[in-house]
């Protein structure tokens, strides 16, 4: 706004209240405009937020609602006491890790084959966006039921490998189960990754690629020294999105394993206390201990990265 | 952009039909939640997904008054309970009948999610024979809280060839040492129930009962309720899970395995013994023939030598919700659903065998199942051990899986350190 009404400057004064006036209406007409959004928004996220946060300090449960009773902080000190919890934040951590920077290899180079294909581009993209078109849920089954030692194709596909028999059970161990659950949520959001990349590859201007090229760099250097450099703020975009993302990983688990053999994440601990057991009040707790470490966590990534946001939209 | 003027518009009617059409659509979903036949009240059943018997007597005990109409649940027992106990504390009046899974009863009547069975009801249904077991678990605090319906327990199937080659003799009752010795010495495999679900727990709560111990006493005292899962009768269990665990005859998928893929083992080549539901015995009449022809049956194996086995109790309660609409209506489709001619057709489609006397006389019974079996399966019923009623069962269970599961990590301190664990949860202390 400040930027179009700049070179009014020179106008009158009757004309610039007039045009204030003006703008004055229009910012009235807009606030009132987006007022039925905002109600609704705080309806439906700021309302259950704060209702989390009072449910949180009582010891409340759906099937035994007589037996409610404020007790403070104690269900955040039962938390933080807690082995399982600090056990599900590791694991949690340790797909968040892992799986984001698998997928950021692996999306990268998708990234460059959409950016650089000539035939068949709309094909070839297609192609690899399919399994970010498909329900989490149903590709969390489809690769249970390809890791599945009664009807599935790993074992009896990858038996020549040395690690892997024909009786393998894939969700029998931790390190099994969890291989497993990050194939899945890699598989599936790989192409996520891509997307964002490639948007960050497009921004790279083909001229200083040239001129590189002319000055005889070689393609690792263009991929080193003009590409991703040039990249920097759509990477760390991408790497923030699918950190968060990671950190609140629950369908793959919850379909897998069901948390067993320790692969629990910190979201499937919350969905245990809040619907499994209906415990309103610990579960609550839980929600909002998890809502602060996902705040804390997108803190520490802007800053340990120094993400520019307004940059990575290209108004830097 | 400029804001079109309304003079002498002429097309203001695309709106006021699109009006209209909102307005129709919406009276007309209006009237269907009306519901339809003439103002005939509709009542729905929530089931546990079977093979379309609670749809057929549905369909039978829907009377000029009433329609029954089923609403599907989802297949595991946990996730049915969550479902229904979500919808009925928000007092959901959409649900009137559900089928309910006997661990869960005392939770739903302990919150007011229940109607209390009438008197004349609960008569008939003692006079139709219905098994002690059943009625127990049909009650909390001295009131009869759901309809029993069905009443499941657990035999022990065996491969006819198989015992012949390992040279037991399944006339004599055997004990969980002998089966899993003669599996692991002649390279077969036993089929339980040990993923971490309420299935494991059945097979735990068997183990433990069968060498005369209890998981936890004095349930009625709530969450303070004893944890006696750490003595003796617990480390009987342990050692049998244990051994099974580490020996040859556990299948390789034991940490995930439940009814349907113990089913499968069983119907392997490496197939021996398996406890399971009394419907395994029209399991592989389509898929195996084979197998059908070699399946034997004996009562569940001993935990203890000498000591008589408690085979797991399972079945179906018909619950009326405290929140319907139609709750006298509700309470007198459920006698229906529940009489012995009801029973006795859902136990020819399901396999899910009557929880009463006279539903075991039900004449095609007698065509389906040779009558020794019959016979087994009313006498472990009344053998039976029910998992404790207590309204925190699921807290209970939820905690004995989160410490016995994986069957191969348990030992001699497992149960000790259940009961520790057990108790913690109950008092609010630990996670689940």
């Amino acid at each position: 706004m400040t930027a179009t009404m700049a070179p009014e400057k020179d106008v009158t004064k009757a004309a610039k209240r007039a045009a204030s006036d003006r703008a004055q209406a229009e910012n009235r007409l807009g606030l009132k405009l987006v007022a039925p959004a905002v109600v609704l928004m705080l309806l439906v996220t700021a309302w259950p937020m704060i209702q989390a946060l009072y449910l949180s300090l009582f010891r409340y449960r759906l099937t035994a609602p007589d037996d409610r009773a404020f007790v403070g902080i104690d269900n955040y000190l039962t938390i933080l006491s807690d082995d399982q919890f600090w056990k599900s934040t590791l694991t949690t951590l340790l797909i968040m890790v892992v799986t984001v920077a698998v997928e950021l290899v692996i999306g990268f180079a998708f990234a460059m084959v959409m950016h650089r294909i000539v035939f068949a581009r709309g094909l070839m993209r297609t192609s690899i966006l399919i399994p970010y078109g498909i329900i989490t849920v149903v590709s969390a089954f489809a690769w249970q039921f390809a890791f599945s030692l009664n009807n599935g194709f790993v074992n009896s596909w990858f038996n020549w490998l040395p690690f892997i028999a024909d009786d393998t059970n894939w969700f029998g161990d931790y390190p099994h189960a969890m291989f497993a659950i990050m194939v899945s949520e890699i598989w599936k959001t790989t192409p996520f990754m891509a997307l964002l990349l490639l948007a960050g590859l497009a921004q790279v201007s083909e001229d200083m690629l040239e001129a590189a090229k002319v000055d005889g760099a070689t393609w690792t250097q263009r991929l080193t020294k003009v590409i991703l450099p040039n990249m920097r703020a759509a990477i760390m975009v991408a790497v923030l999105f699918r950190a968060l993302d990671a950190y609140r990983i629950f369908d793959n688990i919850f379909v897998m394993t069901k948390g067993a053999e320790g692969t629990q994440s910190i979201s499937f601990l919350t969905y245990r206390q809040v619907i499994e057991q209906m415990q309103l009040g610990l579960g609550s707790a839980m929600s909002v201990l998890l809502f602060l470490s996902v705040l804390l966590l997108a803190w520490l990534i802007v800053k340990l990265f120094r993400v520019d946001l307004a940059q990575a939209r290209g108004e830097g | 952009m400029a804001s079109r003027s309304s003079t002498g518009s002429p097309r203001p009617r695309p709106r006021r039909a699109a009006g209209s059409v909102a307005a129709l659509a919406l009276a007309s979903s209006l009237l269907a939640a009306c519901g339809g036949d003439g103002g005939k009240p509709e009542l729905v059943w929530y089931i546990n997904p079977d093979s379309g018997g609670q749809a057929a007597i549905a369909k039978d005990c829907s009377t000029d008054e009433y329609t029954i109409t089923t609403q599907v649940l989802p297949q595991d027992a946990g996730q049915q309970r969550i479902q229904l106990a979500r919808r009925l504390a928000a007092k959901d009046p959409s649900i009137d009948l559900m089928s309910i899974d006997p661990p869960f009863t005392a939770e739903f009547a302990d919150a007011g999610f229940l109607a209390e069975v009438p008197q004349d009801a609960k008569a008939k249904l003692e006079e139709q024979g219905t098994f002690k077991g059943a009625m127990d678990a049909a009650t909390w605090k001295d009131k009869l809280v759901v309809f029993p319906f069905w009443s499941n327990t657990q035999v022990l199937w065996y491969r006819k060839s198989f015992v012949d080659k390992a040279g037991i003799d399944m006339s004599q009752p055997v004990t969980w040492d002998q089966i899993i010795d003669a599996a692991d010495e002649n390279d077969a495999k036993i089929g339980v129930q040990a993923n971490k679900y309420e299935g494991y727990v059945v097979w735990i709560n068997a183990l433990v009962e069968g060498a005369g111990g209890h998981i936890l006493e004095d349930a009625g005292e709530g969450v303070d309720a004893k944890i006696t899962l750490g003595d003796e009768a617990g480390q009987d269990a342990a050692a049998i899970i244990e051994k099974l665990a580490t020996s040859e005859a556990a299948p390789a998928d034991l940490s995930v395995s439940n009814e349907g893929t113990a089913g499968s083992t069983f119907g392997s080549d490496q197939g021996s013994f398996l406890v399971n539901w009394t419907y395994i015995w029209h399991n592989y009449d389509d898929t195996a023939p084979d197998v059908a022809k070699d399946i034997g049956y004996a009562r569940y194996p001993q935990t203890v030598e000498g000591e008589e086995s408690r085979p797991p109790y399972g079945g179906i309660g018909i619950g009326v919700s405290e929140f319907s609409d139609e709750k006298d209506l509700a309470l007198e489709a459920a006698q229906c659903l529940v009489s012995p001619e009801s029973q006795g057709v859902n136990a020819e489609i399901t396999g899910n065998m009557p929880a009463s006397t006279k539903g075991y006389e039900y004449p095609k019974l007698e065509d389906q199942y040779p009558a020794d079996l019959l016979e087994l399966f009313q006498a472990s019923v009344d053998a039976a051990a029910p998992r404790t009623v207590t309204p925190y069962w699921s807290d209970v269970s939820g905690a004995i899986q989160n410490i016995w599961h994986p069957p191969r990590a348990v030992d001699k301190d497992t149960p000790e350190r259940s009961t520790v664990f057990i108790e913690d949860v109950l008092k609010g202390g630990d996670l689940l």
